[in-house]
Protein backbone atom coordinates (compact mmCIF):
# COMPACT_ATOMS: atom_id res chain seq x y z
CA UNK A 1 0.00 0.00 0.00
CA UNK A 2 2.78 2.66 0.90
CA UNK A 3 4.34 1.96 -2.83
CA UNK A 4 3.08 4.46 -4.95
CA UNK A 5 3.30 3.82 -8.94
CA UNK A 6 1.41 5.55 -12.08
CA UNK A 7 -1.72 2.87 -12.13
CA UNK A 8 -0.46 0.18 -15.03
CA UNK A 9 -3.74 -1.06 -16.75
CA UNK A 10 -5.42 -2.20 -19.31
CA UNK A 11 -8.66 -1.03 -20.84
CA UNK A 12 -11.67 -2.80 -19.45
CA UNK A 13 -14.46 -2.52 -21.96
CA UNK A 14 -16.70 0.03 -21.21
CA UNK A 15 -18.86 -0.19 -24.43
CA UNK A 16 -21.42 -3.34 -23.03
CA UNK A 17 -24.97 -2.49 -24.08
CA UNK A 18 -27.76 -4.41 -24.05
CA UNK A 19 -30.02 -6.28 -22.02
CA UNK A 20 -29.23 -8.87 -19.88
CA UNK A 21 -31.47 -11.51 -17.70
CA UNK A 22 -34.27 -10.17 -15.23
CA UNK A 23 -33.02 -10.32 -11.76
CA UNK A 24 -34.74 -9.92 -8.53
CA UNK A 25 -35.86 -6.59 -7.11
CA UNK A 26 -34.96 -7.38 -3.78
CA UNK A 27 -30.74 -8.22 -4.92
CA UNK A 28 -28.46 -5.55 -6.40
CA UNK A 29 -28.59 -6.32 -9.92
CA UNK A 30 -25.57 -6.73 -12.12
CA UNK A 31 -26.60 -7.43 -15.70
CA UNK A 32 -24.76 -10.09 -17.69
CA UNK A 33 -23.48 -7.54 -20.11
CA UNK A 34 -21.77 -4.80 -17.46
CA UNK A 35 -20.62 -8.07 -15.68
CA UNK A 36 -18.06 -9.05 -18.52
CA UNK A 37 -17.07 -5.63 -18.30
CA UNK A 38 -16.44 -5.03 -14.91
CA UNK A 39 -14.62 -8.05 -15.26
CA UNK A 40 -12.67 -7.23 -18.80
CA UNK A 41 -9.89 -4.80 -17.14
CA UNK A 42 -8.56 -4.21 -13.34
CA UNK A 43 -10.63 -3.48 -10.76
CA UNK A 44 -9.66 -0.76 -8.63
CA UNK A 45 -11.96 -0.58 -5.98
CA UNK A 46 -14.13 -3.31 -4.43
CA UNK A 47 -16.67 -3.45 -1.75
CA UNK A 48 -17.91 -6.98 -0.39
CA UNK A 49 -20.79 -6.82 2.10
CA UNK A 50 -20.01 -3.57 3.19
CA UNK A 51 -22.00 -2.07 5.96
CA UNK A 52 -21.49 1.35 7.45
CA UNK A 53 -22.55 2.54 11.24
CA UNK A 54 -22.88 5.83 13.13
CA UNK A 55 -22.72 4.69 16.17
CA UNK A 56 -25.89 2.26 16.33
CA UNK A 57 -27.19 4.25 13.04
CA UNK A 58 -26.66 1.60 10.52
CA UNK A 59 -26.18 3.92 7.34
CA UNK A 60 -25.15 0.91 4.50
CA UNK A 61 -26.11 -2.07 3.98
CA UNK A 62 -24.31 -5.14 2.28
CA UNK A 63 -22.97 -3.25 -0.77
CA UNK A 64 -21.07 -5.15 -3.19
CA UNK A 65 -19.69 -3.68 -5.96
CA UNK A 66 -16.98 -3.71 -8.51
CA UNK A 67 -15.19 0.32 -9.78
CA UNK A 68 -13.29 -0.50 -12.57
CA UNK A 69 -10.01 1.30 -12.90
CA UNK A 70 -9.25 4.12 -15.20
CA UNK A 71 -13.35 4.41 -15.72
CA UNK A 72 -16.23 6.50 -14.44
CA UNK A 73 -18.38 5.63 -11.70
CA UNK A 74 -21.10 7.68 -10.52
CA UNK A 75 -23.34 6.81 -7.78
CA UNK A 76 -26.83 8.43 -8.07
CA UNK A 77 -29.46 7.77 -5.87
CA UNK A 78 -32.07 9.93 -3.70
CA UNK A 79 -30.93 12.32 -0.37
CA UNK A 80 -30.14 10.09 2.15
CA UNK A 81 -29.83 6.83 0.60
CA UNK A 82 -25.76 7.04 2.17
CA UNK A 83 -23.81 8.09 -1.64
CA UNK A 84 -21.81 9.84 -0.07
CA UNK A 85 -21.15 8.03 2.91
CA UNK A 86 -19.79 5.75 0.61
CA UNK A 87 -17.62 7.94 -0.85
CA UNK A 88 -15.96 8.74 2.43
CA UNK A 89 -15.46 4.99 3.03
CA UNK A 90 -13.35 4.77 -0.32
CA UNK A 91 -10.47 6.84 1.46
CA UNK A 92 -11.28 6.31 5.06
CA UNK A 93 -12.84 9.53 5.60
CA UNK A 94 -15.63 8.52 7.71
CA UNK A 95 -12.93 7.25 10.32
CA UNK A 96 -12.95 11.10 11.31
CA UNK A 97 -16.11 11.46 12.00
CA UNK A 98 -16.70 9.40 16.08
CA UNK A 99 -17.84 6.24 16.80
CA UNK A 100 -18.11 5.09 13.24
CA UNK A 101 -17.96 1.86 12.53
CA UNK A 102 -17.52 -0.71 9.36
CA UNK A 103 -18.27 -3.97 8.52
CA UNK A 104 -17.56 -5.88 5.59
CA UNK A 105 -14.45 -5.22 3.54
CA UNK A 106 -12.95 -2.78 1.04
CA UNK A 107 -10.78 -3.89 -1.36
CA UNK A 108 -8.01 -1.35 -3.30
CA UNK A 109 -5.92 -3.45 -5.82
CA UNK A 110 -6.69 -6.36 -4.45
CA UNK A 111 -5.94 -5.36 -0.81
CA UNK A 112 -8.34 -4.46 2.42
CA UNK A 113 -8.35 -0.81 2.84
CA UNK A 114 -8.63 -0.82 6.29
CA UNK A 115 -6.47 -3.70 7.25
CA UNK A 116 -4.12 -2.40 10.54
CA UNK A 117 -1.16 -1.83 8.65
CA UNK A 118 -2.64 0.43 6.59
CA UNK A 119 -1.91 4.31 7.13
CA UNK A 120 -5.01 6.15 5.90
CA UNK A 121 -2.82 9.11 5.32
CA UNK A 122 -1.32 6.99 3.06
CA UNK A 123 -4.66 5.80 1.71
CA UNK A 124 -5.53 9.80 0.93
CA UNK A 125 -2.96 10.41 -1.21
CA UNK A 126 -3.39 7.61 -3.55
CA UNK A 127 -7.49 7.92 -3.23
CA UNK A 128 -8.04 11.71 -3.04
CA UNK A 129 -11.18 14.19 -3.07
CA UNK A 130 -13.01 16.61 -4.58
CA UNK A 131 -15.68 18.61 -2.25
CA UNK A 132 -19.10 19.52 -3.22
CA UNK A 133 -17.66 23.53 -2.90
CA UNK A 134 -14.70 24.14 -3.88
CA UNK A 135 -12.21 24.44 -0.78
CA UNK A 136 -8.97 26.11 -1.39
CA UNK A 137 -6.54 27.60 1.16
CA UNK A 138 -6.01 30.55 1.67
CA UNK A 139 -3.35 30.47 -0.22
CA UNK A 140 -1.43 31.63 -3.44
CA UNK A 141 -2.39 29.24 -6.47
CA UNK A 142 0.81 28.02 -6.43
CA UNK A 143 1.09 27.20 -3.15
CA UNK A 144 -2.07 25.37 -2.94
CA UNK A 145 -0.75 22.93 -5.28
CA UNK A 146 2.68 22.39 -3.81
CA UNK A 147 1.30 22.19 -0.44
CA UNK A 148 0.35 18.99 -0.19
CA UNK A 149 3.66 17.11 -1.92
CA UNK A 150 5.88 19.33 0.10
CA UNK A 151 4.45 18.28 3.77
CA UNK A 152 5.09 14.83 2.24
CA UNK A 153 8.48 15.26 1.78
CA UNK A 154 8.11 15.78 -2.39
CA UNK A 155 12.33 15.84 -3.73
CA UNK A 156 11.55 16.51 -7.02
CA UNK A 157 10.79 20.05 -9.10
CA UNK A 158 7.98 21.48 -7.39
CA UNK A 159 7.79 23.92 -10.23
CA UNK A 160 7.44 21.21 -13.48
CA UNK A 161 4.73 19.15 -10.31
CA UNK A 162 2.49 22.19 -10.28
CA UNK A 163 2.57 23.11 -14.07
CA UNK A 164 2.10 19.14 -14.36
CA UNK A 165 -0.67 18.90 -12.07
CA UNK A 166 -2.75 22.23 -13.02
CA UNK A 167 -2.02 21.16 -16.97
CA UNK A 168 -3.93 18.10 -15.75
CA UNK A 169 -6.81 19.83 -14.24
CA UNK A 170 -6.95 22.50 -17.26
CA UNK A 171 -6.45 25.41 -15.66
CA UNK A 172 -2.71 26.06 -16.11
CA UNK A 173 -3.25 28.14 -18.99
CA UNK A 174 -5.86 30.64 -17.24
CA UNK A 175 -3.28 31.01 -14.09
CA UNK A 176 0.24 30.61 -15.57
CA UNK A 177 0.32 34.25 -15.34
CA UNK A 178 -0.45 35.02 -11.69
CA UNK A 179 0.29 31.70 -9.77
CA UNK A 180 1.84 33.99 -6.67
CA UNK A 181 -2.08 35.68 -6.24
CA UNK A 182 -4.51 34.57 -4.18
CA UNK A 183 -6.45 31.12 -4.79
CA UNK A 184 -9.42 33.07 -3.52
CA UNK A 185 -9.62 35.14 -6.35
CA UNK A 186 -10.32 32.67 -8.82
CA UNK A 187 -13.93 31.72 -9.61
CA UNK A 188 -15.57 29.02 -7.77
CA UNK A 189 -15.33 27.11 -11.42
CA UNK A 190 -11.32 27.65 -11.63
CA UNK A 191 -11.55 27.12 -7.63
CA UNK A 192 -12.53 23.74 -8.15
CA UNK A 193 -10.13 23.06 -10.70
CA UNK A 194 -7.55 24.01 -8.38
CA UNK A 195 -8.81 21.43 -6.22
CA UNK A 196 -8.73 18.73 -8.47
CA UNK A 197 -5.20 20.26 -9.34
CA UNK A 198 -4.51 19.83 -5.57
CA UNK A 199 -5.46 16.26 -5.63
CA UNK A 200 -3.40 15.42 -7.83
CA UNK A 201 -0.29 16.28 -7.16
CA UNK A 202 -0.02 14.27 -4.76
CA UNK A 203 -0.22 11.53 -6.91
CA UNK A 204 -3.65 9.32 -6.65
CA UNK A 205 -5.22 6.97 -8.84
CA UNK A 206 -8.51 7.27 -7.82
CA UNK A 207 -10.27 10.67 -7.19
CA UNK A 208 -13.62 10.74 -5.53
CA UNK A 209 -15.72 14.08 -6.05
CA UNK A 210 -18.73 14.55 -4.12
CA UNK A 211 -21.43 16.27 -5.86
CA UNK A 212 -17.97 18.38 -7.72
CA UNK A 213 -19.91 20.83 -9.73
CA UNK A 214 -22.82 21.31 -7.76
CA UNK A 215 -21.72 25.00 -6.64
CA UNK A 216 -21.00 26.02 -10.53
CA UNK A 217 -22.81 27.56 -13.25
CA UNK A 218 -23.21 25.49 -16.36
CA UNK A 219 -20.42 26.26 -18.19
CA UNK A 220 -17.97 25.75 -15.20
CA UNK A 221 -19.76 22.47 -14.81
CA UNK A 222 -18.86 21.53 -18.70
CA UNK A 223 -15.31 22.11 -18.27
CA UNK A 224 -15.33 19.68 -14.82
CA UNK A 225 -17.28 17.29 -16.71
CA UNK A 226 -14.87 17.35 -20.18
CA UNK A 227 -11.85 17.62 -17.45
CA UNK A 228 -13.28 14.08 -16.01
CA UNK A 229 -13.64 12.10 -19.06
CA UNK A 230 -9.80 13.26 -19.79
CA UNK A 231 -8.70 12.22 -16.05
CA UNK A 232 -10.33 9.14 -16.62
CA UNK A 233 -7.38 7.97 -19.40
CA UNK A 234 -5.28 7.49 -16.13
CA UNK A 235 -7.18 7.55 -12.82
CA UNK A 236 -10.22 5.90 -11.67
CA UNK A 237 -13.10 8.20 -10.87
CA UNK A 238 -16.14 8.14 -8.80
CA UNK A 239 -18.22 10.70 -8.66
CA UNK A 240 -21.59 11.06 -6.24
CA UNK A 241 -24.01 13.19 -8.61
CA UNK A 242 -27.74 14.45 -7.99
CA UNK A 243 -27.57 15.61 -11.41
CA UNK A 244 -29.04 12.50 -13.49
CA UNK A 245 -28.48 13.76 -16.92
CA UNK A 246 -24.38 14.64 -15.48
CA UNK A 247 -24.18 11.04 -14.55
CA UNK A 248 -25.34 9.84 -17.65
CA UNK A 249 -23.06 12.18 -19.46
CA UNK A 250 -19.84 11.39 -17.89
CA UNK A 251 -20.06 8.10 -16.29
CA UNK A 252 -18.78 4.53 -17.86
CA UNK A 253 -20.86 2.89 -14.82
CA UNK A 254 -23.63 3.95 -12.53
CA UNK A 255 -24.64 2.47 -9.79
CA UNK A 256 -28.22 3.40 -8.13
CA UNK A 257 -28.61 3.10 -4.24
CA UNK A 258 -31.92 3.68 -2.32
CA UNK A 259 -32.81 2.81 0.80
CA UNK A 260 -36.33 2.40 2.41
CA UNK A 261 -37.55 5.39 4.31
CA UNK A 262 -35.75 7.23 7.42
CA UNK A 263 -33.35 5.42 9.88
CA UNK A 264 -33.05 2.31 6.73
CA UNK A 265 -29.60 1.77 5.47
CA UNK A 266 -28.64 2.97 2.13
CA UNK A 267 -28.43 -0.50 -0.24
CA UNK A 268 -27.04 -0.52 -3.57
CA UNK A 269 -30.01 -1.14 -5.70
CA UNK A 270 -28.28 -2.06 -9.49
CA UNK A 271 -24.68 -1.30 -10.87
CA UNK A 272 -24.35 -1.76 -15.04
CA UNK A 273 -23.16 0.20 -17.70
CA UNK A 274 -24.50 3.58 -18.23
CA UNK A 275 -26.21 2.91 -21.17
CA UNK A 276 -28.22 0.30 -19.57
CA UNK A 277 -29.16 2.25 -16.37
CA UNK A 278 -30.18 5.07 -18.48
CA UNK A 279 -32.03 2.93 -21.38
CA UNK A 280 -33.21 -0.31 -19.98
CA UNK A 281 -32.93 -0.01 -16.20
CA UNK A 282 -33.35 -3.92 -14.21
CA UNK A 283 -34.86 -2.31 -11.09
CA UNK A 284 -38.63 -0.60 -11.20
CA UNK A 285 -37.03 1.37 -8.12
CA UNK A 286 -34.03 2.69 -10.38
CA UNK A 287 -36.67 2.77 -13.19
CA UNK A 288 -38.64 5.08 -11.22
CA UNK A 289 -36.14 6.85 -10.08
CA UNK A 290 -34.56 7.98 -13.05
CA UNK A 291 -37.84 8.84 -14.70
CA UNK A 292 -38.58 11.49 -12.18
CA UNK A 293 -41.09 9.23 -10.13
CA UNK A 294 -39.58 8.51 -7.24
CA UNK A 295 -41.90 8.72 -3.98
CA UNK B 1 -43.10 20.81 -16.01
CA UNK B 2 -44.22 18.66 -13.21
CA UNK B 3 -43.67 14.73 -13.80
CA UNK B 4 -47.67 14.27 -13.78
CA UNK B 5 -47.50 17.26 -16.45
CA UNK B 6 -45.01 15.53 -18.13
CA UNK B 7 -47.11 12.01 -17.83
CA UNK B 8 -50.33 14.01 -19.57
CA UNK B 9 -47.58 15.04 -22.72
CA UNK B 10 -46.57 11.42 -22.97
CA UNK B 11 -50.21 9.81 -23.07
CA UNK B 12 -51.06 12.89 -25.94
CA UNK B 13 -48.30 11.72 -27.50
CA UNK B 14 -49.38 8.26 -28.03
CA UNK B 15 -53.08 9.56 -28.15
CA UNK B 16 -52.04 11.95 -31.41
CA UNK B 17 -50.00 8.52 -32.88
CA UNK B 18 -53.87 6.60 -32.80
CA UNK B 19 -54.95 9.56 -34.64
CA UNK B 20 -52.51 9.86 -37.06
CA UNK B 21 -52.60 5.93 -37.43
CA UNK B 22 -56.55 6.32 -37.76
CA UNK B 23 -55.95 9.34 -40.42
CA UNK B 24 -53.57 6.53 -42.21
CA UNK B 25 -56.39 3.80 -42.16
CA UNK B 26 -58.76 6.20 -43.70
CA UNK B 27 -56.66 7.08 -46.58
CA UNK B 28 -55.79 3.92 -47.51
CA UNK B 29 -59.47 2.22 -47.79
CA UNK B 30 -60.47 5.47 -49.43
CA UNK B 31 -57.76 4.73 -52.10
CA UNK B 32 -58.46 1.13 -52.52
CA UNK B 33 -62.20 2.11 -53.06
CA UNK B 34 -61.63 4.79 -55.24
CA UNK B 35 -60.00 2.04 -57.58
CA UNK B 36 -63.00 -0.47 -57.15
CA UNK B 37 -65.52 2.07 -57.54
CA UNK B 38 -63.37 4.41 -60.44
CA UNK B 39 -64.34 7.48 -58.15
CA UNK B 40 -61.55 9.89 -58.87
CA UNK B 41 -63.26 12.44 -56.75
CA UNK B 42 -62.33 10.43 -53.69
CA UNK B 43 -58.81 9.64 -54.86
CA UNK B 44 -58.29 13.32 -55.46
CA UNK B 45 -59.60 13.47 -51.63
CA UNK B 46 -57.04 11.17 -50.64
CA UNK B 47 -54.33 13.05 -52.52
CA UNK B 48 -55.20 16.41 -50.74
CA UNK B 49 -55.86 14.84 -47.55
CA UNK B 50 -52.34 13.92 -47.01
CA UNK B 51 -50.88 16.84 -46.67
CA UNK B 52 -53.15 16.67 -43.15
CA UNK B 53 -51.08 14.02 -42.64
CA UNK B 54 -47.58 15.00 -43.16
CA UNK B 55 -48.71 18.06 -41.15
CA UNK B 56 -49.34 15.82 -38.03
CA UNK B 57 -46.29 13.93 -38.63
CA UNK B 58 -44.26 17.38 -38.28
CA UNK B 59 -46.61 18.41 -35.33
CA UNK B 60 -45.62 15.02 -33.66
CA UNK B 61 -42.12 15.26 -34.03
CA UNK B 62 -42.18 18.23 -33.04
CA UNK B 63 -43.38 17.40 -29.45
CA UNK B 64 -41.27 14.61 -29.40
CA UNK B 65 -38.07 17.11 -29.66
CA UNK B 66 -39.14 19.72 -27.36
CA UNK B 67 -40.16 16.79 -24.56
CA UNK B 68 -36.34 15.19 -25.54
CA UNK B 69 -35.14 19.26 -25.11
CA UNK B 70 -36.97 20.51 -21.81
CA UNK B 71 -37.90 16.78 -19.64
CA UNK B 72 -34.58 15.21 -20.39
CA UNK B 73 -36.66 11.68 -20.76
CA UNK B 74 -34.51 8.13 -19.42
CA UNK B 75 -35.54 4.62 -19.95
CA UNK B 76 -39.16 3.74 -20.69
CA UNK B 77 -39.89 7.19 -21.10
CA UNK B 78 -36.66 7.63 -23.74
CA UNK B 79 -37.77 4.59 -25.62
CA UNK B 80 -41.39 5.65 -25.82
CA UNK B 81 -40.27 9.17 -27.73
CA UNK B 82 -38.18 7.97 -29.95
CA UNK B 83 -40.16 4.51 -30.79
CA UNK B 84 -43.37 7.47 -31.69
CA UNK B 85 -40.41 9.77 -33.67
CA UNK B 86 -39.75 6.39 -36.02
CA UNK B 87 -43.21 5.03 -35.81
CA UNK B 88 -44.63 8.71 -37.27
CA UNK B 89 -41.87 8.36 -40.27
CA UNK B 90 -43.37 4.85 -41.02
CA UNK B 91 -47.25 6.44 -40.67
CA UNK B 92 -46.26 8.92 -42.83
CA UNK B 93 -45.07 6.82 -45.24
CA UNK B 94 -47.92 4.41 -45.50
CA UNK B 95 -50.28 7.95 -45.91
CA UNK B 96 -47.77 8.30 -49.38
CA UNK B 97 -48.49 4.82 -50.53
CA UNK B 98 -52.20 5.51 -50.30
CA UNK B 99 -51.76 8.66 -52.24
CA UNK B 100 -49.74 6.66 -54.68
CA UNK B 101 -52.65 3.88 -54.73
CA UNK B 102 -54.98 7.47 -55.42
CA UNK B 103 -52.43 8.73 -57.91
CA UNK B 104 -52.83 5.33 -59.57
CA UNK B 105 -56.64 5.34 -59.66
CA UNK B 106 -56.40 8.52 -61.50
CA UNK B 107 -54.01 7.78 -64.06
CA UNK B 108 -56.07 4.56 -64.91
CA UNK B 109 -58.97 7.06 -65.74
CA UNK B 110 -62.01 5.95 -67.22
CA UNK B 111 -60.49 2.88 -68.70
CA UNK B 112 -62.11 -0.27 -67.43
CA UNK B 113 -60.10 -2.32 -65.02
CA UNK B 114 -58.87 -5.66 -67.25
CA UNK B 115 -59.57 -7.70 -64.13
CA UNK B 116 -61.89 -7.90 -60.77
CA UNK B 117 -60.44 -6.53 -58.39
CA UNK B 118 -59.60 -9.16 -55.58
CA UNK B 119 -56.35 -10.22 -54.35
CA UNK B 120 -55.91 -6.11 -54.41
CA UNK B 121 -58.63 -5.65 -51.67
CA UNK B 122 -57.66 -9.08 -49.56
CA UNK B 123 -54.06 -7.10 -49.52
CA UNK B 124 -55.52 -4.08 -48.19
CA UNK B 125 -57.59 -5.63 -45.51
CA UNK B 126 -54.51 -8.04 -44.60
CA UNK B 127 -52.35 -4.94 -44.44
CA UNK B 128 -55.09 -2.62 -42.87
CA UNK B 129 -55.22 -5.13 -39.74
CA UNK B 130 -51.85 -5.46 -39.74
CA UNK B 131 -51.94 -1.28 -39.05
CA UNK B 132 -53.95 -1.69 -36.12
CA UNK B 133 -52.50 -4.57 -34.61
CA UNK B 134 -49.24 -2.92 -34.46
CA UNK B 135 -50.65 0.30 -33.10
CA UNK B 136 -52.93 -1.84 -30.35
CA UNK B 137 -49.44 -3.79 -29.87
CA UNK B 138 -47.71 -0.71 -28.98
CA UNK B 139 -50.01 1.35 -26.52
CA UNK B 140 -50.41 -2.09 -24.66
CA UNK B 141 -46.38 -2.55 -25.01
CA UNK B 142 -47.47 -6.25 -26.02
CA UNK B 143 -44.87 -8.06 -27.48
CA UNK B 144 -46.49 -11.07 -28.19
CA UNK B 145 -49.12 -9.52 -30.00
CA UNK B 146 -46.59 -7.52 -31.82
CA UNK B 147 -44.93 -11.07 -33.24
CA UNK B 148 -48.36 -12.27 -34.27
CA UNK B 149 -49.05 -8.96 -36.39
CA UNK B 150 -45.84 -9.90 -38.21
CA UNK B 151 -47.24 -13.23 -39.11
CA UNK B 152 -49.39 -11.99 -41.52
CA UNK B 153 -46.78 -10.07 -43.54
CA UNK B 154 -46.03 -13.49 -45.20
CA UNK B 155 -49.59 -13.68 -46.36
CA UNK B 156 -49.48 -10.14 -47.93
CA UNK B 157 -46.34 -10.65 -49.34
CA UNK B 158 -47.84 -14.25 -50.90
CA UNK B 159 -50.38 -12.12 -51.97
CA UNK B 160 -48.46 -10.14 -53.45
CA UNK B 161 -46.15 -12.61 -55.66
CA UNK B 162 -49.68 -14.16 -57.01
CA UNK B 163 -51.10 -10.63 -58.15
CA UNK B 164 -48.05 -9.94 -59.82
CA UNK B 165 -48.28 -13.38 -61.52
CA UNK B 166 -51.59 -12.90 -62.50
CA UNK B 167 -50.47 -9.60 -64.36
CA UNK B 168 -47.79 -10.60 -65.92
CA UNK B 169 -50.15 -13.17 -67.87
CA UNK B 170 -51.85 -10.22 -68.74
CA UNK B 171 -49.34 -8.62 -70.19
CA UNK B 172 -48.11 -11.66 -71.99
CA UNK B 173 -51.46 -12.47 -73.44
CA UNK B 174 -52.28 -8.58 -74.57
CA UNK B 175 -49.86 -6.28 -74.76
CA UNK B 176 -53.03 -3.52 -74.73
CA UNK B 177 -52.89 -4.28 -70.33
CA UNK B 178 -49.59 -3.52 -69.82
CA UNK B 179 -50.07 0.07 -68.94
CA UNK B 180 -53.08 -1.17 -66.63
CA UNK B 181 -51.08 -4.11 -65.44
CA UNK B 182 -48.00 -2.17 -64.28
CA UNK B 183 -50.30 0.35 -62.60
CA UNK B 184 -51.99 -2.37 -60.62
CA UNK B 185 -48.41 -3.93 -59.75
CA UNK B 186 -47.79 -0.62 -58.51
CA UNK B 187 -50.59 -0.84 -56.44
CA UNK B 188 -49.91 -4.09 -54.84
CA UNK B 189 -46.44 -3.32 -54.71
CA UNK B 190 -47.73 0.03 -52.11
CA UNK B 191 -49.94 -2.33 -50.05
CA UNK B 192 -46.93 -4.83 -49.67
CA UNK B 193 -44.66 -1.80 -48.52
CA UNK B 194 -47.74 -0.92 -46.08
CA UNK B 195 -47.54 -4.35 -44.85
CA UNK B 196 -43.92 -4.12 -44.11
CA UNK B 197 -44.19 -0.70 -42.05
CA UNK B 198 -46.50 -2.04 -39.91
CA UNK B 199 -43.82 -4.75 -38.95
CA UNK B 200 -41.59 -1.81 -38.51
CA UNK B 201 -43.78 -0.61 -36.07
CA UNK B 202 -44.34 -4.10 -34.07
CA UNK B 203 -40.34 -3.76 -33.75
CA UNK B 204 -40.72 -0.44 -31.96
CA UNK B 205 -42.92 -2.22 -29.65
CA UNK B 206 -40.46 -4.73 -28.57
CA UNK B 207 -37.63 -1.73 -28.10
CA UNK B 208 -40.49 0.43 -26.45
CA UNK B 209 -41.38 -2.30 -24.05
CA UNK B 210 -37.83 -4.34 -23.82
CA UNK B 211 -34.95 -1.75 -25.08
CA UNK B 212 -34.30 -4.64 -27.98
CA UNK B 213 -33.80 -3.65 -31.42
CA UNK B 214 -34.24 -6.86 -33.33
CA UNK B 215 -36.12 -7.63 -36.60
CA UNK B 216 -39.53 -9.53 -36.27
CA UNK B 217 -39.77 -11.27 -39.21
CA UNK B 218 -37.63 -9.99 -42.32
CA UNK B 219 -40.03 -9.45 -45.32
CA UNK B 220 -39.30 -11.13 -48.72
CA UNK B 221 -39.51 -8.72 -50.36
Amino acid sequence: MAERTAPQVEDADSTAKGVSEETSSSTPSVGAQAEDALHAGPIALETRGLSLYYGAFRALADINMKLPARRIMAIIGPSGCGKSSLLRCFNRMNELIPETRLEGQILFRGEDLYATDVDPTEVRHLIGMVFQKPNPFPKSIYDNVAFGPQIHGFSGSLDELVERSLTQAALWDEVKDRLKKSALELSGGQQQRLCIARALAVGPEVILMDEPASALDPLATLKIEDLMQELAENYTIVIVTHNMQQAARVSHFTAFMTTEGGGEPGRLVEVDSRDVIFTTPKDQRTQDYITGRYG
Amino acid sequence: MTRRGFDAELQALQDDLLILGSMVEKAIVKSIDSLKRRDFALAQKVIEEDLLVNHKRYEMEETCLRLLATQQPMASDLRTIVAVLHITVDLERMGDYAEGIAKVSIMIGDEPLIKPLIDIPRMSELALGMLRGSLDAFIERDVEAAKKVCLDDDMVDALHEQVYRELLTYMLQDAKTINQATYLTWVAHNLERIADRSTNICERVLFAATGKMEEIGASKY
